[in-house]
């Protein structure tokens, strides 16, 4: 299988990642429940996750990195946690469910009022409508680092220092750029990092987590267990704990803190050169062809991912075809991206998204190319 | 593209819902497989089983047999 949805979850990992997860299984008590040998492996592992993921966010504290299962939990928390009753939040056409649901959730429950920075038919937002869009009320903008459908960037620096200017909580989603593009969180003006472990970061499904800027105080939404403070009858305030009631997936985490190694020994700018090379060589071998629409943005740095369609063919039966004709892994359909692609117009046909991974070879990507434009005549 | 031919679609409510269809299919030799929900149905994603229309009596069986919960049964040509 040539495998290119990446964008999803990086299905070939490190060898380090998989030996990690494996002696963890054979080896971790649970972490911060005790001293004895066990749950000290755990607690360490866990804690050496934090310091690894706070050095590659330039998030200040370790201790203000929280562990979660996925970015989806780590925006709910940051979204349903951190935004006052009365708000009125900005984010953009390009956002993921996992922003727009808990977003669209604080609307209807009539504790927060939306405006969305609009995307243009190639995916891109003009900045200036984060100033035009601001009210007296609004105190929160929630923004991806990059759209998981086009894969056109967002410059989070600049949305950063609009939100700085006004006193607004910056949340970020950095699901598709963690790993691989830069993320400084005080030089961006970042309150709340929200990422995933599969992905970018090749880590194992089931990890990811929030980096809080000191002093962003958010209200957790689970509860119990924290194995200190056992007498407080409310959920301790100091973050971590404050975040991650219940035991930890300290195995997921062990694999995450072997995928954060793999990513400091590579380094995410050899990454990003390589997954988005293969990006460029792909768009290379199918824009020009006849019949193929390419959406995004493709006039500077952006992501490691191409969307088109082949005529108008439904983007479903295209995928279907690429995995059992060719063994090309795709993802059609609407990438649970409802409002860019009703920027891009695809609503009914959908899109096929081929996202591009570091364990991809030019070869693999020679042949989607050369099956785009098979399917095409 | 492949040459498009009439073929029955059936959709389910879940994700859960697909899969029980798969298994009880593959267990009972019951023909056909998993493919992306075709646009004339809806364009919000999901997995749907495609087989012959011939077919239908056997996968009717299957989804009687094992109750699996079913959405919907379509003929389009795919």
């Amino acid at each position: 299988m040539i495998y290119l949805d990446n964008a999803a979850t990086t299905l070939r990992k490190p060898r380090q990642v998989i030996d990690a997860v494996a002696e963890a299984m054979g080896a971790l008590g649970n972490s911060a429940r005790g001293t004895h040998g066990g749950s000290l492996a755990a607690s360490r592992v866990v804690y050496g996750a934090r310091e690894k993921a706070a050095a590659l966010f330039g998030c200040p504290r370790a201790d203000h990195v929280v562990f979660t299962c996925n970015s989806t939990e780590a925006l709910n928390i940051a979204i349903h946690g951190g935004i006052p009753a009365g708000s009125h939040v900005i984010s953009t056409d390009l956002e993921h469910n996992s922003v727009l649901r808990p977003l669209y959730r604080l609307e209807r429950e009539g504790r927060a009022s939306l405006s969305f920075v609009p995307a243009d038919r190639r995916g891109r937002i003009d900045y200036a409508d984060f100033e035009r869009l601001l009210r007296p009320e609004t105190r929160a903008v929630v923004c991806t680092h990059a759209s998981n459908l086009t894969g056109n960037l967002v410059d989070i620096a600049r949305v950063g220092a609009f939100a700085r200017a006004h006193g607004l909580l910056f949340i970020v989603d950095a699901s598709q750029t963690a790993g691989v593009f830069p993320i400084a969180m005080e030089e961006m003006g970042i309150d709340v990092l929200c990422f995933t472990g599969h992905k970018g970061l090749m880590g194992p499904q089931g990890t990811g987590g929030l980096c809080i800027r000191e002093g962003v105080e958010l209200r957790p939404w689970k509860v119990g267990g924290s194995g200190v403070q056992t007498y407080l009858e409310t959920q301790p305030e100091e973050y971590p704990t404050r975040l991650e009631a219940g035991t930890l997936n300290g195995h997921g985490i062990a694999g995450l803190s072997a995928a954060l190694d793999f990513i400091r020994e590579t380094g995410p700018d050899a990454i990003r050169r390589k997954e988005t090379g293969l990006m460029r060589r792909f768009y290379a071998g199918v824009s020009a062809t006849e019949g193929v629409t390419v959406y995004g943005d493709f006039s500077g740095d952006r992501a490691a991912v191409v969307a088109l369609n082949i005529r108008d063919y439904d983007s479903g039966q295209v995928s279907d075809a690429l995995s059992e004709d060719y063994g090309i892994a795709t993802r059609p359909g609407a990438h649970c991206a409802p409002r860019m692609h009703r920027a891009l117009g695809t609503v009914e046909q959908g899109a096929v998204r081929f996202s591009f991974g570091w364990f991809n070879t030019e070869d693999e990507v020679d042949a989607a190319a050369a099956a785009v434009r098979e399917l095409a005549l | 593209m492949r040459e498009r031919t009439l073929k029955l679609v059936v959709t389910f409510p879940s994700t859960t819902a697909a899969m029980a269809m798969e298994k009880h299919c593959k267990a009972g030799g019951a023909p056909g497989r998993l493919i992306p929900v075709p646009r004339e149905i809806t364009a919000g994603c999901g997995m749907a089983w495609m087989a012959r229309r011939e077919d239908r009596p056997a996968l009717e069986r299957v989804v009687g047999d094992h109750a699996v919960p079913v959405q919907g049964w379509y003929e389009l040509l795919l």
